[in-house]
């Protein structure tokens, strides 16, 4: 088994009789972002709890970097969880320096590192007003500077796009993505499959406490793609389907002035050039690609499948 | 409310002295009208109350100039005043309640003398037969001393400690409660304990909590016990002057001030609590009140943070904290059974109950309590903050971290035996 910089090794949680983590291993490596799935209940929360050592596994273990996490790590690792809040009567500022002291800096450095992330936000204005004058929107973001104020190498977001607007998810999102670039790693909880799409490496799915699927996100996809192509084209569509072989099923097809969007399934290993030259016979072909499954697609599937395969 | 609190109490204290003593200033002019001629001369007027004798002025002529005149009120005893049982007095106002007590019991008084000395009656027999009583109590203490015990004093002290621990343990117990409700709604508290351990976290709050608490406390001595001596240097500069002669001058000046405080009315009564203040044990009662304070509070706190971990919102608290206050509150009620006997059995058990001792104890340790009955009390109370914050430690752990479940009781020793 590869070793990552965070290995998570049989993690095993009960709570009264059912197994919220049943044997759970998973590898996340450094520098990469991490995707932790999975349907509501899943025991993802569990997962991100113990890797923070909020809550102690019944069995298995935790390396951060080759050791057993343990308290020293603690000012290494940034948390952001799902349920998430800041004390409502304290000033944004003296709160953030406060949050970054717990986590072991110093406070001269923290207010110098605080002062450089609202410059950047361009949120200065709210170092002194009181956490409950701020939107819920604003008082994520503030959630966020916390998360990464003390400059952690590994970086858990649960849930981070939850409550903000587009503007500022993405905002969030280059964010996570330099933090990236720095070589922080990442674990990423989220329910917004394309953002997963978009941000990750590597995914692990979890139903039911139990991991039932992980890899490359590129892998994964690949694994449950169905041959699906769309082309778009103009001509003598009529003509086009009429000729195709039973090798191609046709599943969709719109035609929107001269242009034809058509989904096909290729039912065999047939090269797709023989599908693109069939169509260039008989009309331009304006665009060809490969439909792969989204990763909501896959998630969908892979849990229901799961839940068949429980129940049977 | 930690520099007005203490202005509070003091101002309990000092206004109604002050309000009486403003009263009384208002000097009374009465005119006399005394047709019997008898009781003018026994009439003495007062800091407050001066009486002048009109002479033969009749009450038409007093009733034409009285507006002019300036007097607050005319006395008018009749002719007949020692067959009679009345006397009139005229004002153009309503004559206070007070001034009409007074001039009823100066006159009953010197009538009584009167009519004893027209029936030949010795004047110095007069004097001995007019004998206040006083009850001495003292108790023999365990190395064969006698101490004076004044119990009232005691009383009142006892009193007043056992309600305040009572309201601080209360009052920062619940605090600690709604500081670990705020975090769990507020939605901070797992960012926090991701940094620190939960127990960190309750142990941080109960403390933190417990250094205001005695800040406040010490706050509240100084500002109260400096403001009441401010008022008594100021207000009352004079200690009261004896007036009653006491005729066995043997008795010590202590009981002659209990005499007093027992006989007099409620301004010399306030008076001589001012003098007791400074007869009390200030060090014993401080420190026990500061020991058991910090005791009953660790032991109440540790609850209060658990019914606080376990529920979603304050308005949920309810239940779990009915049985956190029955015992705070039959301590509360027991306070005068206590005070009582403050030897005796009720005493002692609710004194070694860990969930009652500190009120318990205060209530007691005026009256002083035996060493070993303090070590034991203590000790239990000691063992018993360290089991319940145990629980309490694992109640919380779980809790904080559970939202939008209905906690039963079940729930709650499932939590305590979790790993």
């Amino acid at each position: 088994m590869c070793m990552g910089f965070i290995s998570v090794q049989n993690i095993v949680k009960e709570y009264s009789g059912t197994k919220a983590l049943d044997n759970v291993s998973i590898s996340v490596e450094a520098g990469s972002i991490f995707g932790l799935l999975g349907p509501n209940g899943a025991g993802k929360t569990t997962l991100i709890r113990i890797i923070n050592q909020i809550l102690a596994p019944d069995s298995g273990q935790i390396l951060f970097d080759g050791d057993p996490v343990s308290e020293a790590h603690i000012g290494r690792i940034g948390y952001l969880p799902e349920e998430r809040g800041l004390y409502k009567k304290m000033k944004v500022g003296e709160q953030v320096v406060y949050l970054a002291q717990l986590k072991g800096m110093s406070k001269a450095v923290a207010t110098e590192k605080l002062k450089a992330w609202f410059r950047k936000f361009e949120i200065e204005s709210w170092w002194d007003r009181n956490v409950e004058e701020l939107s819920k929107g604003m008082q994520q973001k503030v959630q966020f500077i916390v998360t990464v104020l003390h400059e952690p190498e590994l970086l858990i977001f649960d849930e981070p796009f939850s409550g903000f607007d587009p503007i500022n998810a993405n905002i969030i999102k280059q964010e996570i993505l330099a933090l990236k670039e720095k070589g922080t790693t990442i674990i990423l909880s989220t329910h917004t499959m394309a953002s997963v799409e978009e941000l990750c490496d590597n995914i692990a799915l979890i139903h039911k406490g139990r991991k039932i699927l992980d890899g490359q996100v590129f892998d994964i996809k690949q694994k449950y793609s169905s041959n699906t192509f769309e082309i778009k084209c103009s001509g003598w569509f009529d003509l086009m389907a009429s000729t195709l072989t039973h090798n191609y099923q046709i599943i969709e097809h719109q035609k929107e002035g001269d242009i034809t969007t058509v989904k096909l399934k290729l039912q065999s290993d047939i090269p797709t050039n023989d599908l693109i030259r069939h169509f260039t016979g008989l009309g331009n072909v304006i665009a060809f690609n490969e439909i792969l499954p989204s990763m909501n697609d896959i998630f969908i599937n892979v849990v229901g499948e799961t839940n068949q395969q429980t129940e049977a | 409310m930690s520099i007005i609190g203490p202005l509070l109490i003091a101002a309990i204290f000092i206004v109604p002295l002050w309000l009486q003593k403003f009263e009384s200033k208002q000097i009374k002019n009465i005119a006399v009208i005394d047709e019997s001629g008898i009781l003018v001369p026994t009439l003495k007027s007062t800091e407050n109350v001066i009486f002048t004798d009109m002479g033969k002025m009749t009450l038409d002529e007093a009733q034409k100039e009285f507006s002019k005149s300036g007097y607050y009120a005319v006395l008018f005893i009749p002719k007949n005043i020692l067959n009679s049982t009345a006397v009139q007095i005229f004002s153009n106002r309503q004559p206070d309640f007070g001034l009409k007590q007074y001039i009823a019991k100066l006159i009953e008084k010197d009538l009584e003398t009167l009519k004893l000395l027209k029936s030949n009656v010795n004047p110095d027999l007069l004097k001995a037969v007019q004998t206040p009583i006083f009850v001495q109590t003292i108790k023999w203490t365990s190395d064969g001393r006698e101490v004076e015990v004044t119990m009232e004093m005691k009383t009142i002290i006892g009193t007043v400690a056992s309600m305040l621990i009572y309201i601080f343990i209360f009052l920062y117990g619940s605090q600690v409660m709604r500081g670990v409700v705020e975090e769990k709604v507020n939605r901070i508290v797992e960012i926090i304990i991701s940094s620190i351990r939960p127990l960190q976290l309750m142990v941080g709050k109960i403390t933190g909590i417990m250094l205001v608490g005695l800040t406040q406390f010490v706050l509240w001595i100084c500002i109260s016990f400096s403001v009441i001596w401010l008022a008594q240097v100021t207000l009352f500069p004079e200690p009261a002057v004896p007036t009653v002669t006491n005729p066995t001058a043997t008795i010590d000046s202590k009981v002659m001030e209990q005499v007093q405080a027992l006989g007099q009315d409620d301004y010399q009564y306030a008076l001589d609590i001012f003098g007791s203040v400074s007869n009390v044990n200030w060090p014993i009662m401080i420190g026990s009140f500061v020991f058991f304070f910090i005791c009953g509070y660790l032991l109440y706190a540790a609850m209060f943070a658990a019914v606080g971990s376990a529920v979603d919102s304050e308005s949920d608290t309810q239940q779990f904290i009915m049985p956190i206050t029955v015992p705070m509150v039959i301590s509360l009620l027991m306070i005068q059974v206590i005070l009582n006997n403050p030897d005796g059995s009720i005493a002692f058990w609710l004194s070694m109950i860990p969930f009652t001792s500190p009120i318990a104890m205060m209530a007691r340790i005026p009256f002083g309590v035996p060493i070993w009955e303090v070590v034991l009390s203590s000790s239990i109370l000691i063992a018993s903050i360290i089991i319940m914050a145990k629980l309490a430690a694992k109640i919380y752990r779980t809790g904080i971290l559970m939202y939008g479940k209905r906690i039963t009781y079940r729930e709650l020793v499932k939590w305590i035996r979790y790993r």
